[in-house]
């Protein structure tokens, strides 16, 4: 290759924060709507069931914390939208309708299903009957759901690129197969674990609210009642993000299995590998994985990451190192190393560079289909004839490793912490002054959003080099902008999400201290 | 400016005689416009939260999207992206 263009590498780490940043504020409200949605569906039916003024005052409440969250972060979504067109140009181009088919359908789900129904919801109450606002209700949920589910397709195809075959004529990727992308098992888990995580953070948020009143001794049985409804969806929610984040490790040991290996620290693989509770990972820089070995002070479940990752408890699991060196899977198939795969790779980039020159000057030139044969056979390497070390194919381990850490012991607090006072709320009397677990509810909520954000921290850097795994780095991905304008725009949405988070908390504060259920 | 027309259209009561008034109430569309009316009418802290959408939209499409997010296919590429997107995948 001739003319090397030379990106500058600040300009792929400040348009990686820019929407790193965006990302993660906009994930600060999706949780909450599809939480709250369940929550208040279910105590609205109550109120459907019984008759009951109290159920339907409770579910007023509720529905008004998930108006004040939904206006806040509604369109939050579209400047990640804007940063694709701009940012990461030729991303948005290679991937063609293979991204924005399901973006698309999100964008006229949400506009429709959501608007029509949120619209019902809040202004139905002494206009339709019982039953079709309850309907309402539970679609405005269904909505927002569903409208995840397309996102989070369209993320899935990013992690696991299926369902589609490169066009050299348009450089584009295009669709083959809907169902294969749509239904990927990599889709599927992808979003089950995130959903059911949702209402984790839905649970947590009523019970942190509901004991900020019995710690100011309010709203006492409205508090009792949300907990333990709240309660059980936490406990059940827990268990399923449990179960479906064990089914998204086995997809990631498949096909992102550097991934895992960055969550892991595992420098080197084989069978009947531990699982690693704790090890002290310098978070300050990338470790030395080269040299071999284990993490310093490690402490590890005995054959736990074999177990998780393969469902067997002598599966092999490869480490960093057998990654970058070359391996013989299970199967008896070689896993090529980096070099080879980095040379695959600069072969199919010349190959479409040939390709392209050749077919503009003539169009009909026999040479194309062996050309385009080639580009073929080595397209699922695509992406690594961008890379120039093998070193770049390692996520950043320590923020994986800790990340995925966060992730999974404050998920293990929040069972057993939904387990206690789910407890208390059904077995005891809850408004009595368990000053420590109401206390202890409001301290889980930030952890909450915490591991919440941790989640999407491990699926997004531990695919680091990628935009498209094995297809795409970043370093291609990235749009030729100057780095000084995307810093001024990740600047201009701190302070522009920063501002909106606190309206939101202030205005959520002001309505939960204002209410009033006799009034 | 889509916020006042929307102020605008479901703040006013426009003046009707009866008779006219009687075949709008059982006309489908005029109940739905009412439906959103009465609805926007009798909100309180959606008032304020109305308030936050527009101008969040606001800044989101006329500034953001006009002037720090250019569509950059389209400025340098044109009609041929595939070209250019080529370009700078071989070169890169």
């Amino acid at each position: 290759m001739t003319h090397l263009m030379t990106i500058d590498p600040t300009l792929i780490d400040w348009s990686r924060a820019q929407f790193a940043l965006t990302a993660i504020y906009h994930w600060l409200f999706v949780p909450l709507t599809l939480g709250l949605a369940l929550i208040m569906g279910i105590m609205e039916t109550c109120y459907y069931r019984t008759g009951k003024p109290f159920w339907k005052d409770t579910a007023i409440f509720w529905q008004r914390l998930f108006g004040v969250n939904f206006a806040i972060g509604v369109a939050t979504g579209l400047i990640l939208e804007f940063e694709f067109g701009t940012n990461w140009s030729n991303y948005s181009w290679f991937v063609g309708d293979i991204f924005g088919a399901p973006l698309a359908i999100e964008g006229i789900v949400a506009f429709f299903m959501e608007s029509t129904f949120v619209a019902v919801m809040f202004f139905g109450w002494q206009k339709v009957s019982r039953g079709f606002h309850l309907a309402a209700t539970w679609l405005t949920g269904l909505g927002a759901t569903i409208s995840a589910w397309w996102i989070l397709v369209a993320n899935a195809w990013m992690q696991n690129p299926v369902g589609c075959t490169f066009n050299p004529n348009t450089v584009r990727n295009e669709m083959t197969s809907f169902a294969e992308v749509a239904l990927s098992p990599f889709a599927i888990h992808k979003f089950c674990h995130t959903v059911s995580s949702t209402w984790v953070v839905g649970a947590v948020f009523v019970c942190a609210v509901s004991c900020w009143y019995l710690l100011h001794r309010r709203e006492q049985e409205m508090a009792r009642q949300s907990i333990k409804i709240a309660s059980i969806v936490g406990i059940a929610a827990a268990l399923i993000t449990m179960m479906t984040g064990d089914f998204s490790a086995v997809q990631v040991a498949e096909k992102q299995p550097m991934k895992l290996a960055a969550m892991e620290a595992l420098y080197d693989g084989g069978e009947g590998v531990s699982l690693t509770a704790v090890a002290a990972v310098n978070p300050f820089e990338q470790p030395n994985y080269a040299k071999g070995g284990e993490a310093p002070l490690r402490i590890a479940i005995p054959k736990g990451l074999s177990l998780l990752a393969t469902h067997t408890p002598n599966g092999f699991v490869p480490g960093v190192n057998d990654l970058l060196n070359g391996y013989t899977r299970p199967d008896g198939q070689r896993e090529p190393s980096a070099e080879e795969k980095m040379m695959r790779g600069r072969q199919a980039i010349t190959a479409l560079a040939q390709y392209r020159k050749i077919k503009a000057a003539n169009d009909n030139d026999t040479r194309l289909p062996a050309l385009e044969a080639q580009l073929k056979r080595d397209m699922p390497f695509f992406g690594y004839g961008y890379i120039k070390d093998r070193a770049e194919l390692v996520p950043y381990i320590p923020i994986n490793f800790y990340a995925f850490r966060v992730m999974v012991g404050v998920g293990t607090l929040l069972m057993l912490f939904f387990l206690i006072i789910g407890h208390m709320a059904w077995r005891n009397d809850i408004t009595r002054p368990y000053r420590w677990l109401h206390w202890a509810a409001l301290a889980m909520l930030p952890l909450t959003y915490v591991a919440s954000e941790a989640g999407w921290i491990v699926a997004e850097l531990g695919r680091q080099p990628w935009a498209i795994q094995d297809m795409l780095p970043t370093v291609a991905a990235v749009s030729n902008l100057s780095a000084g304008s995307v810093a001024t725009t990740f600047f201009i949405f701190l302070a522009l999400f920063t501002l909106l988070l606190v309206v939101e908390v202030s205005i959520l504060c002001r309505v939960i201290k204002n209410y009033n259920a006799h009034h | 400016m889509c916020g006042c027309i929307l102020c605008c259209i479901f703040a006013v009561d426009y003046p009707i005689d009866h008779l006219t008034r009687l075949r709008m109430t059982n006309n489908l569309l005029y109940k739905v416009y009412r439906f959103y009316v009465d609805g926007f009418r009798s909100m309180t802290i959606g008032r304020v939260l109305w308030l936050v959408i527009l101008i969040k939209l606001f800044v989101i499409f006329f500034v953001l999207k006009l002037f720090f997010f250019p569509d950059v296919l389209q400025q340098r590429a044109g009609k041929d992206k595939a070209s250019y997107v080529a370009g700078q995948l071989i070169s890169r």
